[in-house]
């Protein structure tokens, strides 16, 4: 199981909070899926004089190590203020690092990225930074303090899977060590299976689960094809080839034509 | 014996006006003298849709919702039995076949027959679902008439309960006995754009910006609404209102000439499943948790409390526990 900054997590799962029917719903998809980790966004109305005290308290009773991002930021200057905030509500020093660089396509701001990254990490937080899976961009983090890194299976919300497997696969064996965890763009249980065979060592997701049309049953598709694909990875499989190779010999049958 | 109803929202107005037609004697107890920008009800959009709101509500919301139409215009308050139309911006049509498989009684309407329905919309959608049975009513003008309705029965106001029986219907200030209730923090606004002429409620689906309106007459409309998890009932932010005034504006660019009246905010009270509940302790019913679904909603709790009351049945929606402190205990 994956170890982020010296914690080890009994899950390949982390889990969002955000965009359920109803928190009990979230409760039960939470259960189901047996995530390790629960993610939650900070929003500005809820910080204030325990405006959003009740919700927080639902998520506390999951039991679960709480990872809170900073979505919805596009400058430096927000994301750091946001984890600020997000480290004294939540009295963790982890922080889900999203700079946003374009409003329509939500793909990261790689320069504020590695900014905000340096910043936060030299304030001692715990940087979880959201990606791409540029392998230039990822020894950037990794400088700037990093020891985790979220790149992106498609864009936010979109369910598209894995873009560009081609570049995830690279970036898996250009940092063998360092923990991967495949952030947004997950629609599919599929997907999660494909993220364990490339080696990946844990998945969030989020909109996936909370707008599945019954969020606690995607939620145990999603924990099942994560334990089947980190099986297949684990048990080191065949190489694909081209030509047809039958598994049982031929030489010595009769022909019967 | 007389009944005391603590709180004058729409839920305690609903309780009393049912209690008082059933010939129970009822006291009214509210700082308030009216309804006014104090409840969470006097922010709500008055859309009674039962049919749209299964998408992410439970079966008993629907269920229960289609009492409402009959019995708010049994009281006297104008319902507009239009129906609703569910619309969504071209590239996001997948977000419209979710939701009509997520939803019944529903037609499908192609250019021409929106076009039929509602011609303000000028054509600028090719598909639309048409919810038939769905109303709308102006919500400040129905807390107005229940009110009305209960001076005129003689049902009076008081400052504080007697020994009887009490229905506390606080909304989401009943926080400090109910600690298993919240609140969802909505945001909305209310313009007039008299170059918009729309009949019935619009919902505009969209993944990050959902928006309806509700006409109020008088080229008057409301716009609503967020659905954020804080207790805040502090003034709507800019970013929302920028949210809902741009999603408006993709909807009908003649909403940008509008005339901004009102910007509100309030938080619904909810429960963890966001059903409402009733539930007894001591002399004390306490009828809660509307969430978003007040004037929906009121008209069958109203009943089953009344049942409850006066005739002893069991309301289907009530729970003897609170769920936090089951868990926490
Ligand atoms: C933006 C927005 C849009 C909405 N749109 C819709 C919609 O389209 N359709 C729909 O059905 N619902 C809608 N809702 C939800 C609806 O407004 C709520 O479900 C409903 O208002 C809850 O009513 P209530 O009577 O429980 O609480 P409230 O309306 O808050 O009433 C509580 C009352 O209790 C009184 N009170 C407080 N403390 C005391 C005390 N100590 N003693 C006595 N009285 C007290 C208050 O003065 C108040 O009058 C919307 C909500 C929002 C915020």
């Amino acid at each position: 199981m994956p170890t982020f900054y010296g914690t080890q997590v009994d899950s390949r799962l982390m889990l969002g909070t955000a965009q359920y029917p109803s928190p009990a719903v979230l409760e039960q998809a939470f259960r189901r899926s047996g995530a390790g980790i629960a993610t939650v966004s900070l929003r500005r109305e809820s910080a204030g004089e325990g405006a959003g005290e009740s919700f927080w308290g639902l998520i506390r009773d999951l039991g679960l190590p709480v990872l809170p991002n900073t979505a919805g930021c596009h400058t430096v200057r927000e994301a750091v203020t946001t984890a600020q905030m997000a480290r004294e509500m939540f009295g963790t020093d982890w922080i889900k690092l999203e700079v946003v660089g374009h409003p329509d396509t939500l793909q990261p701001d790689p320069f504020g990225l590695v900014e905000a990254a340096r910043i936060l990490s030299d304030d001692g937080f715990k940087v979880f930074p959201y990606t791409t899976e540029d392998g230039v961009l990822a020894g950037r983090l990794l400088d700037a303090g990093c020891e985790v890194l979220m790149p992106w299976g498609a864009p936010i919300g979109t369910g598209l899977g894995l873009n560009n497997v081609y570049g995830l696969r690279t970036l898996r064996a250009q940092f063998p060590d360092v923990p991967l965890v495949i952030d947004a763009g997950l629609g599919m249980p599929s997907h999660a299976a494909m993220a364990m065979e490339l080696g990946y060592d844990a998945i969030l997701l989020n909109t996936a689960v909370a707008k599945a049309g019954d969020p606690a049953a995607m939620a145990e598709g999603f924990a099942r094809a994560l334990e089947a694909g980190r099986l297949g990875y684990e048990a080191d499989p065949m190489e694909p080839r081209d030509m047809a190779a039958p598994s049982t010999p031929v030489i010595g049958m009769a022909f019967l034509e | 014996m007389t009944y005391t109803v603590l709180g004058a929202g729409v839920m305690g107005l609903a309780v009393a006006a049912e209690l008082t037609a059933r010939g129970a004697t009822v006291q009214l107890c509210d700082p308030h003298e009216r309804p006014g920008p104090h409840a969470c009800s006097w922010w709500a959009g008055g859309m009674l849709a039962p049919d749209c709101e299964s998408e992410t509500a439970e079966e008993p919301v629907t269920r229960l919702g289609r009492e409402a139409a009959d019995w708010w215009q049994a009281r006297g308050v104008g319902v507009e039995r239009r129906g609703s139309l569910v619309v969504t911006p071209g590239r996001d049509r997948a977000e419209l076949d979710r939701f009509a498989r997520r939803t019944a009684h529903h037609s499908s309407l192609d250019a021409e027959a929106i076009d039929a329905l509602e011609p303000g919309l000028e054509r600028r959608f090719s598909r639309a679902l048409h919810f038939a049975d769905e109303a709308h009513i102006d919500p400040r003008a129905a807390l107005a008439t229940l009110r009305d309705g209960l001076a005129a029965a003689g049902v009076p106001r008081v400052g504080m309960s007697g020994d009887g029986p009490v229905i506390d219907c606080r909304g989401l200030a009943a926080r400090e006995a109910l600690s298993d209730l919240r609140g969802v923090r909505g945001e909305m606004v209310v313009l007039r754009a008299p170059d918009v002429h729309l009949t019935r409620p619009i919902r505009l689906l969209h993944p990050r910006h959902p928006l309806y309106i509700v006409p109020r007459g008088d080229g008057v409309y409301m716009l609503g609404a967020t659905q954020i998890e804080s207790d805040s009932r502090a003034p709507a932010t800019a970013r929302s209102v920028m949210e809902l005034l741009s999603t408006a504006y993709a909807l009908h660019p003649a909403f940008g000439e509008a005339a901004l009246l009102e910007i509100g905010a309030d938080a619904r009270p909810a429960f963890p499943d966001n059903l409402p509940r009733i539930r007894q302790r001591g002399a004390t019913t306490h009828v809660n948790g509307l969430f978003r679904h007040g004037f929906l909603l009121a008209p069958a709790m109203a009943r089953m409390t009344a049942d409850w009351l006066l005739d002893g049945t069991r309301p289907e929606v009530m729970d003897d526990e609170d769920h936090r402190q089951r868990r926490t205990a």
